[in-house]
């Protein structure tokens, strides 16, 4: 891979944990209204599959979203501005953590409705295949959005359709307090695909280069009319599902097994021993990431809360 | 009596109905031991009663209601938990199709004991996907039974009768109701479907309230006293059936209503209220009608967006005084 493109991965993953690390403090300071859902320990497959991506390229999101965004291309300043309900963020303050959408970049918007997404991107999927566009759709959505009827039907039908798609379940081993495996038989979700007739791959979704090889293939296939592919990142939450959810329902020991595969240690690691980063370029790279987040959260606080009134415009298109 | 929370009440009816009854069970997303439900709700019991009859489930809303109506109409009597009452929505068919119906459609052979709680309303800034109160969505669907309990000795007495009785219900919670608390008899207690319950008397003019709004309204009822102005409130406490009497008998006596809800205003909950005392008491009025509930829009994110959508005790002191 292109030294350029590995830094690529290293900057974006660094970016989404320095932001998500941000918010959790200002959520701590009252900042932040309602809940909040980190992406911390996730980035790997937000960033291995978006950096496949071009801008024109579609990517339909969840409650977890916040990394999806920045993988996409998103604004950080307007993306914190959204979570903070200001009037200046992507949503105008209407849609909030759980909702946030840019659609220049692509970026049709998340759904906090578990498993509402999937028959979305099958319908951008539809659209582009409709318009002779080559655009591609990555779809996200956790383990626990895969019990769900709209992964059925929503799979099936860009299989049948040979649609442009990638669904990129995030087995991040829980739904709340609710285990993978507690709530399906398989091991690995991949296995439903063959139900549907289309590849599916598991993959550890820790790490960045491997998640980019198999979004690469399955872009490719996207693109070339062969139809949508089924990528199983496993994963892991680092923080709690929520805010407050203190997490007391994982076996001692796993979160520190799971530290230890941190996707953006385990890269920075691994360009660190072959020479393509050094220590002071991490550090350069820390400090303009900082400073962005920094600017964002600047922005963010002193942009006013939408007026009360705002709250009736936008019913009708 | 002794005093206890929303949440606490609700709990104990379950404790209660499955201690009385083998066939009670519940189901629904992270209500079993790893969470305890996502209000708290139904904390303890899976210690207390097992996995097999305090089911978790996966993410499967439509599954969860069919499931529940097979095991109902096969002889148990499931109480599902919907964890948000915005999902509901991706059980419509279960709901309103099949629960519903079944009854009817099979020509009374079959019944469907089975109780759906959910908890709606807006207030906590969690936006579109998980503050709607789609309660009046349920009265358009002939076979269901609506609870709307705004007190925790209601929701007790409530819950037991929904899980005694032989029709599907929907048990909409609160969720800003969850922590507070009220007053509850130590012994066993039921509270029928269809029976008001007068919160305050007076003579000016009736207020109808719902769930949290009942509050609001009480809230209301102390500023506009200052004002010289008496009114009654009115919690309906069950919407399908809705207590006619009590409410036009208020009406018949204060001349004057408003009507106060959680839900949009188009075809909502103040909307079937209105139209009931415009067709049986508009002899008796002196005054238009008057509703207060959210204007038609999504529930936004934003704080300052949220607070302008959702009736507020002032917005409640206003439609008073216009027809005072
Ligand atoms: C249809 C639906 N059911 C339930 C919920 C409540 N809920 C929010 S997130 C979540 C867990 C989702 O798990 P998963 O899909 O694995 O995503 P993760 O949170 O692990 O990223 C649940 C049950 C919801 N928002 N939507
Ligand atoms: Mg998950």
């Amino acid at each position: 891979m292109k030294k350029e493109t590995l830094i690529r991965l290293y900057r974006k993953m660094l970016e989404i944990r320095i932001f998500e690390e941000k918010v959790f403090e200002l959520y701590g300071q009252n900042l932040v209204p309602g809940t909040i859902h980190l992406y911390s320990g996730e980035e790997a497959v937000a960033v291995g599959v978006c950096t496949n991506l071009r801008q024109s390229d579609y990517i339909v999101s969840t409650h977890r979203g916040h990394g999806h965004c920045i993988a996409k291309g998103a604004k950080l300043d307007k993306t914190m501005a959204e979570i903070l309900g200001k009037k200046t963020g992507y949503c105008k303050g209407k849609g909030g953590s759980m909702h946030i959408a840019d659609f220049s970049i692509g970026m049709l918007g998340a759904t906090a409705v578990v498993g509402a997404g999937i028959p979305i991107a099958t319908g951008a999927g539809l659209s582009s295949k409709l318009r002779g566009s080559d655009q591609v759709t990555a779809c996200f959505f956790g383990d626990g959005a895969s019990n769900q009827g709209t992964f059925h039907e929503g799979i099936n039908l860009a299989a049948i359709w040979r649609l442009p798609v990638l669904f990129v379940c995030e087995n991040n081993l829980y739904a709340m307090g609710t285990r993978q495996t507690q709530a399906m038989l398989p091991q690995d979700i991949s296995e439903r695909s063959v139900a549907y007739g289309i590849p599916g791959v598991s993959i550890d979704g820790n790490d960045v280069l491997s998640v980019y090889d198999a979004a690469e293939e399955a872009v490719k296939r996207a693109r070339g009319g062969l139809g949508p592919t089924l990528i199983e990142c496993k994963t892991y939450r680092q923080k709690g599902h929520s805010r407050w959810d203190p997490a007391t329902y994982r076996p001692k020991g796993e979160v520190e097994k799971w530290l230890e595969k941190d996707p953006i240690i385990r890269l920075e690691k691994q360009l660190l021993s072959n020479g393509e980063l050094s220590e002071a370029k991490t550090t350069r790279i820390k400090r303009e990431i900082e400073n962005a987040v920094e600017d964002a959260v600047k922005f963010a606080v002193s942009s006013p809360y939408p007026a009360g009134d705002e709250a009736l415009e936008d019913v009708f298109a | 009596m002794k005093e206890i929370a929303f949440r606490d009440a609700i709990r104990e009816a379950l404790v209660e109905e499955m201690k009385r009854d083998e066939t009670v069970f519940l189901l629904g997303e992270d209500i079993g031991r790893y969470w305890e439900g996502a209000f708290k709700v139904t904390k303890g019991l899976a210690d207390e009663f097992g996995d097999k009859r305090v089911r978790d489930t996966p993410i499967s809303e439509s599954a969860i209601i069919g499931a529940a109506v097979g095991a109902a109409i096969t002889g148990m009597r499931p109480v599902a938990e919907i964890m948000f009452g915005d999902l509901t929505t991706l059980a419509m068919d279960q709901i309103v199709n099949q629960a519903a119906k079944i009854h009817y459609m099979f020509g009374g052979q079959a019944k469907v004991p089975l109780v759906i709680r959910t908890p709606f309303g807006g207030g906590v800034n969690i936006a579109a996907h998980h503050s709607q109160s789609l309660q009046a969505w349920f009265m358009h669907a002939p076979g269901l039974l609506v609870a709307i309990p705004s007190t925790p000795y209601d929701a007790k007495g409530l819950l037991k009768t929904a899980i005694r009785g032989d029709n599907p219900v929907i048990f909409c919670e609160h969720k800003l109701l969850y922590p507070e608390k009220g007053l509850i008899p130590e012994e066993d207690y039921t509270i029928p479907f269809g029976l008001a319950q007068t919160r305050r008397e007076g003579e000016d003019v009736t207020i109808v309230a719902t769930m949290f709004m009942v509050g609001k309204a009480l809230e209301a009822a102390k500023t506009l006293e200052k004002q010289t102005i008496n009114v009654e409130v009115i919690d309906p406490r069950t919407l399908i059936p809705l207590d006619k009497e009590a409410i036009i008998n208020s009406v018949r006596k204060t001349g004057r209503l408003v009507v106060v809800s959680e839900g949009c205003k188009t075809a909502g909950v103040t909307a079937e209220i209105a139209a009931l005392v415009a067709e049986k008491a508009i002899d008796y009025l002196d005054a238009p009608v008057r509703r207060v509930a959210e204007p038609d829009t999504p529930i936004p994110f934003s704080p300052s967006l949220e607070k302008h959508v959702i009736p507020d005790e002032k917005a409640i002191v206003e439609a008073v005084k216009e027809i005072a």
